[in-house]
């Protein structure tokens, strides 16, 4: 077995036992990078320097990033012409807890993670590594896609409505979206500020754990970050699920979510009866309007965040402009894709005079409704289980057009972000076409641990890793 | 209820985007599809409920107002497609 097909926590083992050191990481990683990146595309852009920067004295597992998290000194770029040359002055505060491990390369996504499949990236398409005509899912899609790829032995990425969960469940691998205020924001480019939040995509649930454990605290420096004790997310994963108390909301298994996507969560739903979980169906009613919920607050944060972009301290700048108005105007105009301007517009018109109380104003309402009603049924259940994405990955080409039907992928994880609460994806099995099915396992807030000893309980009796691997097939040839 | 073409045209105003009339057509449809599934909030009674901003409870976080250095003046300047003497570079405005 080649040293890119283990998990992070295997890797460390060796490295201890000193069987293998860091340059031999490293390597096959490189060579994996150069088989397989020209299907996949899953980079923005490549460290050529890895192998130096572990001669200089890093130390960790080499690691991959999401294109709108900052790194400085290399480009970050958000898939977008608005930061093609941008190079951050600064690291964000998760890459400066990560400074002893060797960045693999940028990962690519939907131009400032507005997307699910990673086709409103600007530069290029990422695949998905099961089955190249399909999307990896998005935002994060060249996260996922690397890491089921076996590209990085780990990646962060970013989720505002699922742009960590849902392509980790189209591309088979791991994805937590933690808790609002757990991991900071300092230095992750904004997109919507009240939802947005870092997060590990892995191979398995031990990694996760382990990379949450990294990037994890409060930082000064996000007024939103909340200050709790620190944890150590491995110390508890075998616990078990003896009694634990699982919800299975009615309204994520109706209408519009996948035949064979239900079965198979039903299915986990009953690995989990069997070893000794309590099982109860139960009703989330704010599901139904959620969606248009979230797209009314995100697209309404987005269009202030997006406001920034001018052309004159950082970002694209046109050629030609005769005034300052000009300037502001072409430059946007040229540098922005067609999807972040769509929302730009929705969220100029869902904030102007007029319209404001009607869908600003009342999506907020309804936010502390959806809140309120995560907050009663945690009184009950210890933890919700849901599908991720009501499909498995689709075929490229097939939603980029219809703006409404993208924004329905989301449908089963934007809930969760409008409430601030963390949750899980975890790879159950394939479809019969041999995709990928990830369930979503939902938490009260800062419930982190509780969801990784119940992903990590299904994930030994099950054994998703050694069962299935991405085939890489090509429909076209 | 329809969106129209006037008022895109002004929001991509307010927000400072030019559009091609390619554009408008498409922005039109695309918003008059997605505010009517927005609309299906306004069936929501939410009488009595206040507004959340935010996700958590953290509220008014306040910190000194306190000048910090940032050293690598050029890494920032860097980015700006065009300065000039340690300064970003503007069309005339006055």
């Amino acid at each position: 077995m080649e040293l890119c097909e283990l998990t992070v926590h295997e890797l460390e083992e060796k490295l201890n036992k000193k069987e293998i050191n860091l340059k031999d990481i490293v390597k096959s990683y490189e060579q994996r990078i150069r088989e397989k990146e020209p299907e996949v595309q899953a980079f923005v852009s490549i460290n050529e320097d890895a192998q130096k920067q572990v001669e200089q004295g890093k130390t960790g597992i080499p690691i991959g990033i999401k294109d709108n998290i900052c790194t400085k000194g290399i480009k970050t770029t958000c898939s977008s012409k608005m930061l093609e040359n941008f190079v951050s002055p600064y690291d964000a505060t998760v890459m400066e807890k990560l400074q002893n491990h060797v960045i693999l390369g940028k990962l690519n996504m939907d131009e400032f993670a507005m997307g699910a499949s990673t086709e409103y990236s600007a530069f290029k398409k990422t695949h998905n590594p099961w089955n190249l005509s399909k999307v990896p899912g998005g935002s994060s899609g060249g996260s996922a896609a690397a890491v089921s790829a076996d590209m990085v032995p780990w990646a962060l990425g970013s989720d505002t409505g699922g742009s960590i969960r849902q392509p980790s469940s189209f591309c088979g691998v791991v994805g937590l979206k933690p808790t609002y205020g757990l991991v900071s924001r300092y230095g992750l480019v904004a997109f919507a500020s009240s939802l947005d939040q870092i997060g590990p995509i892995t191979k398995d649930v031990t990694d996760c754990a382990i990379l949450l454990n990294k990037i994890a605290g409060y930082d000064e420096k996000d007024s939103t970050s909340i200050k709790i004790q620190p944890k150590d997310y491995t110390k508890n994963l075998q616990k078990g699920v003896k009694e634990l108390k699982i919800g299975i909301p009615k309204e994520y298994f109706g209408e519009g979510i996948n035949n064979e996507v239900r079965e198979a969560i039903l299915q986990v739903a009953k690995k989990y009866e069997q070893m000794g979980a309590i099982i109860e169906e139960c009703n989330v009613a704010t599901t139904n309007y959620a969606l248009a919920t979230y797209y009314i607050i995100a697209c309404a944060e987005a269009s202030s965040n997006l406001g920034r972009f001018d052309g004159i301290r950082y970002g694209y700048r046109a050629e030609h402009c005769n005034n300052i108005k000009e300037l502001y105007r072409n430059s946007r105009s040229e540098g922005f894709g067609q999807e972040v301007k769509r929302r730009i517009i929705l969220g100029t018109y869902v904030l102007s005079s007029g319209y404001y109380d009607a869908y600003y104003k009342k999506a907020q309402k309804v936010r502390t409704q959806v809140k309120q009603e995560f907050k009663r049924l945690f009184e009950k259940y210890d933890l919700l289980l849901t599908p991720t994405s009501p499909t498995v990955a689709f075929n490229i080409g097939t939603k980029s057009n219809n703006p409404l039907e993208m924004y329905l992928a989301d449908i089963c994880t934007v809930s969760i972000n409008i409430a601030g609460l963390p949750a899980i994806s975890i790879p159950c099995g394939l479809d019969k076409d041999g995709m990928p099915i990830g369930f979503q396992l939902i938490g009260n807030s800062f419930s982190e641990e509780k969801l990784l000893y119940t992903a990590y309980a299904y994930e030994k009796e099950e054994n998703f890793r050694e069962k299935y691997k991405p085939q890489f097939k090509n429909d076209k040839t | 209820m329809n969106v129209s073409k006037e008022e895109v045209i002004h929001m991509a105003n307010l927000a400072s985007l030019n559009l091609t009339e390619n554009e408008i057509e498409k922005y039109t449809k695309d918003m008059e599809e997605i505010i009517a599934f927005a609309n299906t909030i306004k069936n929501v009674n939410t009488e009595n409920i206040n507004e959340s901003i935010i996700a958590n409870e953290t509220y008014n976080v306040f910190r000194k107002d306190e000048v910090k250095e940032f050293e690598d003046k050029e890494a920032l300047l860097k980015n700006a497609s065009k300065n000039e003497n340690g300064m970003f570079h503007i069309p005339k405005v006055i």
